[in-house]
């Protein structure tokens, strides 16, 4: 995802409006843009505040920024300069970050951000795009520069088999009949999530925008039963649908990254079977939520 | 579009009345007074009519707790009406304790929180470059102990080594730093490669000098050092 966003912003460059703003992070792929269009494509240095802080100030002027980094410095550290020199400034960007959840496991607790969506989401009125393949990184890139508003683009090593492009609308994947429990899958889970409930009576419907989360689609499909899984911090998107169901008695199971430092390495997908996101780690969950309901019915 | 009309000091001090309300004010709106008058007599061309024209010069306050003279001031030079400084913070009024550009004519950042003005200025000055635009020059105020703030040591470290030449830091050295800066505060940015001039920050004359010295192919830093009680 990370070439493919690379090569879409040097394509999106051509217009003078952008600016791609660097913390070193990825500035070697970015060599031959900056050569190409030079002053606007900065790297500030290791300099997250800074990165942000600029795109603020560019974005006073009109220019459209893309800031780029890591995760957890793009995100975390600069947290306050997103909410100040962008937000509070009247002003948009587009973020753009690598190293998704734990996409670097090995690197230990430092490079992990499995919270980024979740502050992000402490922020009003930002569109989140969490592509579950390359192949969606082009156009949700384009759709998010050409926004006037501020963007998340999250990016990540771990892709679905194929790809959905697509506005980011609910796309059903798999129809169970109305009534079937609903899973709702954000981005790159889905596979495993398709998987995990291949032989139960579960209607599987997907995403790769998550804000602003389709409500409307979400009534359409929802009965009693709701089912999210999401490749971020468990819970994040919870609000949402329990605002769009707020009217209607059903029973929310949120699952995602969990909230404690496993303090392990190993790969993304040792991380999956921890926190329980990989296919027969999500069916466990899935079994043990619709159980009791049936016991009950 | 420079405005070359000296702020009368009785008719300013008048509309601080207006905005102090009975308040006191301590040294970081006091010690600010001299630098603002003499930026928006005589260096800034920018007026109320050229508030949105994208070739205006950029004045950024970072330090945004001592804007009661920016709003006198502000007001002293028709950019926003001299009504609007009485209930000043209340409820119905479009003045904060801190700016909010989005409030408030020719005010370009909303600022409160230390260390987001500089960061925004370099912004604000790749931008203008980016476009081709070489005139128009960003200012941005800070205050000594503002420059604890790390924040502030990654913009100048990287407006130094791109020498960014269209922007300049005015920094009102009232010795508020909780740990002060042995050698002054100027040394901070010339190591970095910026052009500084450290002046007496009550003085019109060396102030004008220092503010328009810059040399356009470095940033610039002018330090103004505030030490009469204030």
């Amino acid at each position: 995802m990370r070439d493919v966003f690379v090569t879409t912003a040097e394509e999106v460059l051509s217009d003078p409006r952008t600016t791609v703003v660097l913390a070193d992070i990825s500035a070697a792929a970015f060599a031959p843009a900056a050569a190409r269009y030079p002053g606007r494509v900065v790297n500030v240095g290791i300099r997250e505040q800074l990165m942000v802080g600029v795109a603020g100030g560019l974005a006073l002027t009109g220019q459209r920024p893309i800031v780029h980094s890591y995760a957890p410095f793009l995100v975390e550290r600069a947290y306050e300069q997103i909410k100040l020199d962008l937000d509070h400034q009247g002003v948009g960007a587009v973020l753009v970050s690598v190293g998704a959840s734990y996409d670097r496991a090995a690197a230990g607790r430092t490079h992990l951000a499995p919270a980024d969506v979740a502050l992000i989401d402490t922020l009003r009125d930002w569109t989140v795009y969490v592509p579950g393949h390359p192949d969606e990184v082009p156009g949700l890139l384009r759709d998010a520069v050409c926004g006037a508003g501020s963007a998340y683009l999250r990016l990540s090593t771990q892709t679905n088999a194929r790809a959905y492009p697509g506005s980011g609308d609910l796309r059903v994947l798999r129809d169970a009949g109305p009534g079937a429990p609903l899973l709702v899958a954000v981005g790159p889970v889905l596979d495993a999530a398709l998987a995990a409930v291949a032989d139960r009576p579960v209607t599987v419907a997907w995403t790769h925008r998550p804000r602003p989360f389709d409500a409307a689609g979400l009534r359409a499909l929802a009965g009693t039963e709701v089912i999210l899984v999401e490749p971020y911090l468990a819970g994040t998107s919870a609000r949402v649908v329990g605002a769009a169901l707020a009217d209607r008695p059903h029973r929310l199971l949120a699952l995602g990254v969990g909230r404690s430092d496993l303090r392990r390495y190993g790969t993304p997908e040792d991380h999956d079977r921890w926190h329980g996101l990989d296919a027969a780690g999500l069916r466990r969950s899935v079994d043990a939520f619709l159980t009791p309901a049936r016991a009950a019915a | 579009m420079t405005t070359t009309t000296a702020t009368d000091p009785a008719v300013l001090e008048a509309l601080l009345d207006r905005v102090r309300a009975g308040r006191e004010f301590g040294a970081n709106v006091h010690s600010t007074l001299d630098v603002l008058q003499v930026l928006y007599d005589r260096v800034l061309r920018i007026t109320p009519a050229s508030v949105d024209d994208p070739d205006r010069d950029r004045f950024l306050l970072s330090k945004g707790h001592a804007v009661a003279g920016y709003y006198a001031l502000l007001a002293a030079k028709g950019f926003i009406p001299v009504t609007w400084l009485d209930g000043q913070g209340g409820p119905e009024s479009r003045l904060g304790d801190h700016p909010d550009r989005t409030l408030v004519p020719g005010v370009e950042i909303g600022s409160g929180s230390l260390g987001h003005g500089l960061g925004l200025g370099v912004g604000t000055a790749l931008g203008l470059r980016a476009q081709g635009r070489t005139d128009p020059r960003v200012y941005v105020l800070l205050g000594d102990a503002e420059l604890d703030e790390g924040s502030n040591h990654e913009a100048i470290a990287y407006a130094g080594a791109t020498e960014l030449g269209n922007l300049t830091a005015i920094v009102l050295d009232n010795r508020s730093a909780s740990h002060g800066w042995p050698g002054g505060a100027a040394s901070r940015f010339t190591v970095n490669g910026w052009t500084a001039a450290t002046v007496d920050g009550r003085d019109h004359t060396a102030l004008h000098l220092a503010l328009t010295g810059h040399d356009h192919h470095r940033p610039h830093v002018v330090v103004a050092v505030v030490t009469d009680g204030e």
